[in-house]
């Protein structure tokens, strides 16, 4: 492509799959060089999809001028426009994708859809260096456990109804908690459960190596209106129910394909109970342990900008007439030819 | 060899081969994990330890093969049963041929049926939990994930977990193992029943992020 002989190589990355309208550039060499994550709040209830949608459409240009602020880079000096395709929430998915879209046609350079679920995977294994890890990938939107195998990520274990952060979002909600830029639901809800003390009982739902979360939260919202324990208790016997629930099946997982390290990511990962306990599995199993930095751990622009790096070198580049949004695009669905 | 030996830590137990009373058996422990909370783990192995051996029996007298159990230590969290001499399914489906793959899975799924047919859930439906001895019997084994109900979600969770063992260990004959599987399955339950959890597999993926709805999506 023409602009690969322009001096750097440059991938703008757009990240629109839910709450967070972000972009991020990466170097073809897989530096950082900006990754600007801009929140919809919400005054209370959980994302409304229109709303979201909205949100980004407002903030879009704001936060992209900040990254090339931050990149010292102009727009014409970009090689490739990569954007989250899915899978998400289709107003969201669509409002990033109509900015890349428009970006890419602007510059004339190639588009490349990236599988959100690939690029929190990508990510974490290029910060911390992890080469073929088993993953447990724990978000507001998904909750999977994979790993490589034969050209692709195969999801060996998953949630079977909602996720795991989620369900800390609604238990949140429910108890009235309010969250703020930089102190995410679940950051208040694990604020909460280092002060709790007494493990209430909550059902404990493990198929297999796949988990249920909407007993568990059923449950705990319950307990929560008899108010017969502290907020700080409940969020405690919470937290260690799901994170026990999540250790157990990646512990399955690592003893199944017998990988000998273990990744945590998403933005659930940001949680330091949850990586103690991952922690405590990888050091039993005698493998690695490898968390993706917090900065990195949220939905970010960065992730998408450098999936779409590794994908543009296998040429897998996006037509416009290809680009629509997948709303629920299985990880395994997608090819990963740059693992060999 | 000198035994007790251990064969494989497991995720949640670890598999020792010992002699017992001149007789080769498996020790399963079921040690403290440190990562959760004591009172919630000691919980959780305990249940397992006395409820696993329980679904073993019951699934012997459903027709289905399981280890002979010897002794349960309930304080120890440790089961001490029949050691299996034989390979895994997960080590044999990939490298045997498709008529031997159709047919060790319709034999599976007839166990499952078997299973099914007298309200046990097996729970952990994976290709390493089904061991062939030496005759060609299948044995299933692991049952502590299991659970007794005759409800038609959890038949319909036990089988879709089953497709998603084939989907992510043996991605490239998934779909042929896994009909052949319901085939199995069907000559042990009736039509209509076995029709209901079909409907129920697909229900249950709906749920989750199984289907896509809308292939293409495009309405900006």
């Amino acid at each position: 492509m023409k602009r690969e002989n322009a001096g750097g190589f440059y991938c703008l990355g757009i990240e629109s799959t839910a709450d967070d309208f972000s972009v991020g550039v990466a170097t073809f060499g897989g530096k950082i060089l900006a990754n600007v994550i801009n929140a919809y709040m919400p005054e209370e209830g959980g994302i409304h999809p229109r709303e979201a949608a909205r949100h980004h459409a407002e903030v879009a240009g704001k936060v992209l001028e900040e990254a090339f602020t931050k990149t010292g880079i102009k727009p014409e000096s970009l090689s490739i426009i990569a954007f989250s395709q899915g899978p998400g929430l289709g107003p969201c998915l669509r409002t990033g994708a109509t900015v890349a879209r428009a970006l890419s046609s602007y510059l004339n350079v190639p588009l490349v859809g990236v599988n959100h679920c690939v690029a929190h995977i990508e990510i974490g294994k290029m910060k911390t260096r992890a080469g073929d890890p088993i993953t447990l990938y724990v978000s507001g939107g998904n909750t999977i456990v994979s790993a490589f195998d034969s050209g692709r990520y195969r999801v060996f274990g998953e949630t079977l109804d909602i996720a795991l952060g989620n369900c800390l979002d609604v238990f949140a909600r429910e108890a009235g908690l309010r969250q703020k830029v930089g102190m995410p639901f679940g950051a208040v809800v694990e604020k909460l459960a280092a002060k709790g003390k007494k493990l209430v009982p909550l059902p404990y739902t493990v198929k297999g190596m796949n988990t249920s979360f909407s007993g568990l939260l059923t449950a705990t919202v319950n307990l929560l209106k008899k108010r017969e324990h502290t907020l700080e208790d409940l969020s405690y016997s919470l937290q260690e129910t799901a994170f026990s629930m999540v250790t157990e099946v990646t512990e399955r997982a690592l003893a199944h394909t017998e990988k000998k390290e273990v990744l945590l990511t998403g933005g659930v990962a940001a949680n330091k109970r949850l990586q103690s306990m991952i922690r405590a599995i990888a050091e039993e199993h005698n493998v690695r342990f490898c968390v993706v930095p917090s900065e990195f751990a949220i939905d970010n622009g960065a992730m998408i900008a450098w999936t779409g790096v590794l994908a543009y070198k296998y040429a897998m580049v996006t037509p416009i007439d290809k680009s629509f949004v997948k709303l629920k695009w299985r990880l395994e669905e997608v090819e990963i030819p740059w693992i060999k | 060899m000198k035994l007790p030996f251990l064969i494989k830590k497991g995720a949640e137990a670890s598999l020792y081969l010992a002699e017992w009373h001149g007789k080769k058996v498996i020790m399963k422990k079921r040690l403290p994990k440190k990562y959760r909370p004591s009172e919630l783990d000691k919980q959780i192995r305990v249940y397992r330890t006395i409820h696993e051996p329980q679904l073993m029996h019951e699934a012997k007298k459903a027709g289905v093969p399981t280890p002979t159990i010897f002794l349960v230590d309930v304080k120890k969290t440790t089961i001490i049963m029949g050691f299996i001499g034989g390979t895994q399914i997960k080590q044999l489906l990939g490298k045997t041929v498709k008529s031997k793959r159709q047919s060790l899975c319709l034999k599976i799924g007839e166990l499952i049926g078997k299973l099914h047919a007298h309200g046990i859930i097996h729970g952990d439906l994976t290709t390493s939990n089904m061991i062939v001895d030496n005759e060609g019997k299948i044995f299933l084994v692991d049952f502590g994930l299991g659970e007794k109900t005759k409800e038609l979600e959890p038949r319909g969770v036990d089988l879709h977990l089953m497709k998603r063992a084939l989907q992510s260990t043996h991605f490239r004959f998934a779909e042929e193992c896994f009909n052949a599987v319901i085939e199995g399955y069907s000559k042990v339950l009736d039509v209509k029943t076995v029709k209901s959890i079909l409907d129920k597999i697909k229900e249950i993926e709906r749920r989750g992020r199984y289907i896509a709805e809308r292939k293409d999506d495009w309405d900006d």
